[in-house]
């Protein structure tokens, strides 16, 4: 097993961000349907893009509607993401085995997660959902990830949402790791996979 | 939309998931830092007209635009603190001299905090153990004896062990050596470790 030196930062858990997760920016970076309630007038360059009237449906990315949402004020009012309204809840309470979290939005956790910070009455039972359907799913992660050695996962990986997909390749990792051990490798000094990499670069990069 | 630049910094970053530095992107900052200024100064003078002449419905505006500031800068920030984690991962499996193609990847500043932190790490390193110190970036796995098998993978020239015999390292020669001097060269891939 590798020794690994580069940490990022990892994606908050839960309601919470963290500021200086690579995973966090891009999945606040997604958009939400919404409502304006009030007009923002005078934005210069940027007023091709928010509608004069209010009351109009548009599209904003997440971390513009978590700033610009007040429960008192009303400035936006957020709509759910089809994925997360009862109808999607439903097929997922019946068997979140079938579907494909990839297509779903691949943040489907993180998303929901931070859909829950919008006072919607429905709040409760998109939370239990979103629980739910980790656990159902996640026995079935946790099986290929440590089962399947040396084997094409390609197919299997690719209906999972990305917090699953970090699970399974930390258990893989576990998985190469044992193995590697259990063969008497894990003394072998190697060459660091970063060093590799880096070389395998130079060489496309002097190439026309 | 709004802050499009600032995400493409971090796409980059991420697009390289295994730690790889890509080079450092000066236009793509210079770019951010300006339209935070733009937006900036159109806050200012909005607030100031919404002070004196009392426009209140400004305020949704001055907020968007405050949003967008916050969001440039924690994009830059997390640009450059993942960057920096990238650059430490270096000093571990790199050691103490960068090649070149790697540090053209690096702005000056970094290459300054790079140094800073090898300075660090080295008197951190001679603090422990007694006198001596301890070299904390050997032995990242268990060893098992105290002369290895090596064979070289490409050429490196003249090489010189602790009891002043100096070995040619060529391209598929073997040699048995001491494990403590062969650890750097075979993490950067100049010698491969023998295992019978």
């Amino acid at each position: 097993m590798d020794t690994q030196s580069y940490f990022p930062v990892p994606p908050g858990v839960g309601m919470e961000e963290n500021f200086l997760s690579l995973d966090d920016i891009l999945l606040s970076h997604e958009r939400l349907p919404i409502r304006t309630e009030c007009t923002f007038p005078q934005l210069g360059f940027l007023e091709k893009s928010i509608p004069e009237s209010p009351g109009t449906k548009m599209e904003l990315p997440l971390w513009l509607t978590k700033g610009l949402y007040e429960r008192k004020r009303k400035v936006v009012s957020v709509e759910l993401p089809k994925v997360y309204k009862e109808g999607w809840r439903t097929v997922f309470n019946a068997d979140p085995n079938v579907v494909d979290l990839h297509k779903m939005g691949p943040y489907y956790y993180g998303l929901g997660s931070q859909m829950l910070h919008f006072d919607s009455p429905e709040n409760p039972e998109i939370a239990q959902t979103l629980l739910q359907t980790f656990i159902a799913r996640f026995r079935r992660t946790m099986d290929s990830s440590q089962n399947a050695y040396n084997e094409d996962t390609s197919a299997f990986v690719e209906r999972l949402d990305c917090l699953e997909k970090a699970l399974f390749r930390s258990g893989q990792s576990g998985l190469n790791g044992f193995q590697s051990w259990e063969k008497g490798q894990a003394s072998q000094l190697t060459a660091s996979s970063l060093v590799l990499n880096y070389r395998k670069r130079k060489i496309t990069d002097v190439q026309p | 939309m709004f802050c499009e630049k600032a995400i493409e910094l971090i796409r980059e970053l991420h697009r390289m998931s295994d730690g790889q530095l890509p080079a450092f992107n000066e236009d793509g900052l210079r770019q951010v830092l300006q339209e935070m200024e733009a937006l900036y100064e159109q806050n200012q003078s909005d607030v100031n007209e919404a002070k004196s002449e009392g426009r209140a419905e400004l305020i949704p505006s001055i907020k968007l635009r405050h949003c967008c500031l916050l969001r440039n800068q924690r994009c830059v920030t997390a640009y450059l603190y993942d960057r920096l984690l990238r650059i430490r991962a270096l000093r571990w499996e790199y050691g103490s001299v960068l090649p070149a193609n790697v540090r053209f990847h690096m702005c000056a500043e970094e290459l300054q905090w790079f140094s800073q932190y090898k300075k660090s790490l080295a008197s951190f390193m001679r603090s422990l153990g007694g006198d001596e110190g301890l070299d904390i970036t050997q032995d990242m796995k268990p060893p098992k004896s105290l002369y290895i098998e090596v064979r070289c993978l490409k050429d490196h020239g003249e090489f010189e062990i602790d009891d002043g015999t100096v070995i040619l390292l060529k391209k598929n020669s073997q040699h048995f050596l001491p494990r403590w001097k062969c650890e750097q060269l075979i993490r950067q891939g100049v010698l491969e470790h023998v295992v019978s």
